[in-house]
């Protein structure tokens, strides 16, 4: 019998999706077998104890978690996040209850027999219980007590050649689509360049030193499947800056229905003959295409890389070959001020080792929001309270049109007395010479 | 200013703030003007190295203090 009553949990296992009250039970129960004779160094009926506390917090409205501490492991100022109980008589499984940040690998590539390891480290010093993968993107080790964290610390860097992601004011650790491993739509070598970003700012991921957090995501192309745009302070974004290479022969496939759109994704049922007037060219955002006779053509100028007919044609429309990324700075949830997406400040940049422009642009990013952001602002709110042609200037970049959305939508860029020929000066007699009225 | 001179200048001004336990990087970082940002943070690490400072983190932020000074762990902004 359950060591604690969860009706109201137990509602949350009734209809078709997934549990987390199933998960925590089915590890209950495991745990209470024990059938492996695990030497548990925390209490085993942690897990029980996890559904009493979070049935009280359902029933009374309240939380009974007390969150932050001093704990961690020696030397670092991230990585552990500590979490208390209010009520430990009660449910004494979950009076320690810290969480651990682990760096995961670029694009979340395991062997089975790391996953395995981890889960019997897990068992054994944790709860057992896992997040796979937290929205910073790092494996998230739920619940241990205080005396537990070096040792899993130890296992981590010694063992599993890993260490531990980034929490509080800290860089947080950088993550990155599957890029060039799997994708033909990588325009950069995301892992590569997470990896390395990761051993270079390592310091700052385990000594807080900012005003507040921040990410850096790397997209391989404007599908963003990492979410940089939204999610990350610095998001790297793929592109390329030459056209999108067409293959004519296979757009003929496409309207002759030789080869199935949108890689046969969406194929449970027939949507009809594919149509390419109606499911890309229509749909184009800057209306940069058409067909003249059986031909495709593109006006690669207007592109604004959105994606939709490279994802729908694969076969017969690639990326270009001139590739970077697209640097954006500022993107953020809304905690202090409002959500945000990223601003482009870098239209185009190469990505290739040693990387050093962006090295150069990282280094006055964070100077200058070391020096003037304010405790707990993000740097985009930073750059949204000096405002943008401040800000680019401070950062030694050159305004660009594909930085507003729109001409004249946004008077973001004033002109100083030295950039006008003649500056502010003028003679009304000579401007009279040339406008009458 | 020496290395010695800072650390004593940032316990001072920690200790000076009465009611106070916990500090944002930026706080310890106005107390020695005199040294860059980067060098504040190695000698902060330095000083959690030397148990001096402790780290305090509510999992989004992170605060220094002097080791064993105000509540160890409760809710943030709970002094």
């Amino acid at each position: 019998m359950a060591k604690h009553e969860t009706p109201l949990l137990d509602e949350l296992e009734k209809g078709p999706w997934p549990s987390f009250v199933s998960d925590i039970k089915r590890e209950a129960a495991s745990r209470a077998k024990n059938e492996k004779n695990v030497e548990f160094q925390i209490p085993a009926e942690v897990c029980e104890d996890l559904l009493g506390v979070v049935e009280l917090s359902y029933h009374e409205g309240e939380t009974h978690w007390k969150h932050g501490g001093i704990v961690g492991v020696f030397g670092y100022g991230g990585g552990v996040i500590g979490r208390y109980c209010d009520q430990p008589q009660q449910f004494p499984g979950v009076a320690h209850f810290h969480t651990m940040r682990v760096n995961q690998p670029s694009g979340l590539y395991y062997s089975t027999d790391f996953l395995r390891q981890l889960c019997d480290l897990w068992e054994f010093r944790g709860s057992g219980m896992t997040n796979m993968h937290g929205s910073t993107g790092d494996i998230v080790l739920l619940g241990t007590t205080t005396p537990q964290l070096e040792e899993v610390f130890h296992e981590l860097t010694h063992k599993f050649e890993t260490d531990l992601g980034g929490s509080g004011s800290n860089l947080r650790t950088p993550s990155c689509c599957l890029g060039m491993s799997r994708c033909e739509f990588a325009c950069y070598d995301t892992q590569a360049i997470c990896h390395e970003f990761t051993n270079v700012y390592q310091d700052f991921l385990h000594r807080p030193a900012f005003p507040y957090k921040f990410k850096f995501k790397f997209d391989g192309c404007p599908n963003c499947c990492v979410a940089s745009i939204a999610r990350s302070d610095l998001s790297f974004i793929g592109l390329w800056r030459d056209n999108i290479r067409i293959d004519q022969e296979a757009v003929k496939a496409y309207i002759g229905g030789e080869i199935p759109p949108n890689g046969g994704a969406h194929a449970d049922r027939d949507w009809g003959k594919f149509d390419i007037q109606k499911e890309i060219i229509d749909l184009c955002p800057t209306k940069c295409m058409w067909m003249e006779g059986d031909t495709l053509k593109i006006n690669d100028k207007e592109c604004n890389h959105c994606m939709h007919c490279i994802n729908a044609m694969p076969r017969a429309l690639r990326i270009g070959e001139d590739r970077g990324c697209a640097l954006l700075l500022g993107a953020k949830a809304p905690i202090l001020d409002g959500a945000q997406m990223g601003t482009l400040i870098v239209p185009f940049i190469k990505v290739e080792p040693p990387y050093d422009p962006i090295h150069e642009l990282i280094e006055k990013i964070f100077d200058f929001w070391m020096e003037e952001g304010k405790n707990r602002e993000r740097v985009g709110e930073t750059m949204k309270r000096f405002g943008l042609a401040k800000y680019l200037e401070i950062m030694d970049l050159k305004p660009d049109p594909r930085m507003i959305k729109e001409p004249r939508a946004n008077p973001y860029i004033f002109w100083k007395e030295e950039e006008v020929p003649g500056g502010w000066d003028r003679k009304i007699e000579d401007y009279r010479s040339r406008h009458q009225m | 200013m020496d290395e010695a001179a800072a650390r004593q200048a940032i316990i001072d001004g920690m200790q000076a703030k009465k009611g106070k336990s916990k500090f944002y990087f930026k706080d310890l970082n106005s107390m020695i003007p005199e040294m860059k940002t980067l060098q504040v943070k190695k000698l902060l690490g330095q000083m959690v190295n030397d148990q001096i400072l402790e780290y305090w983190s509510s999992g989004s932020t992170t605060f220094y203090g002097l080791k064993g000074a105000g509540k160890q762990h409760s809710g943030e902004g709970e002094e």
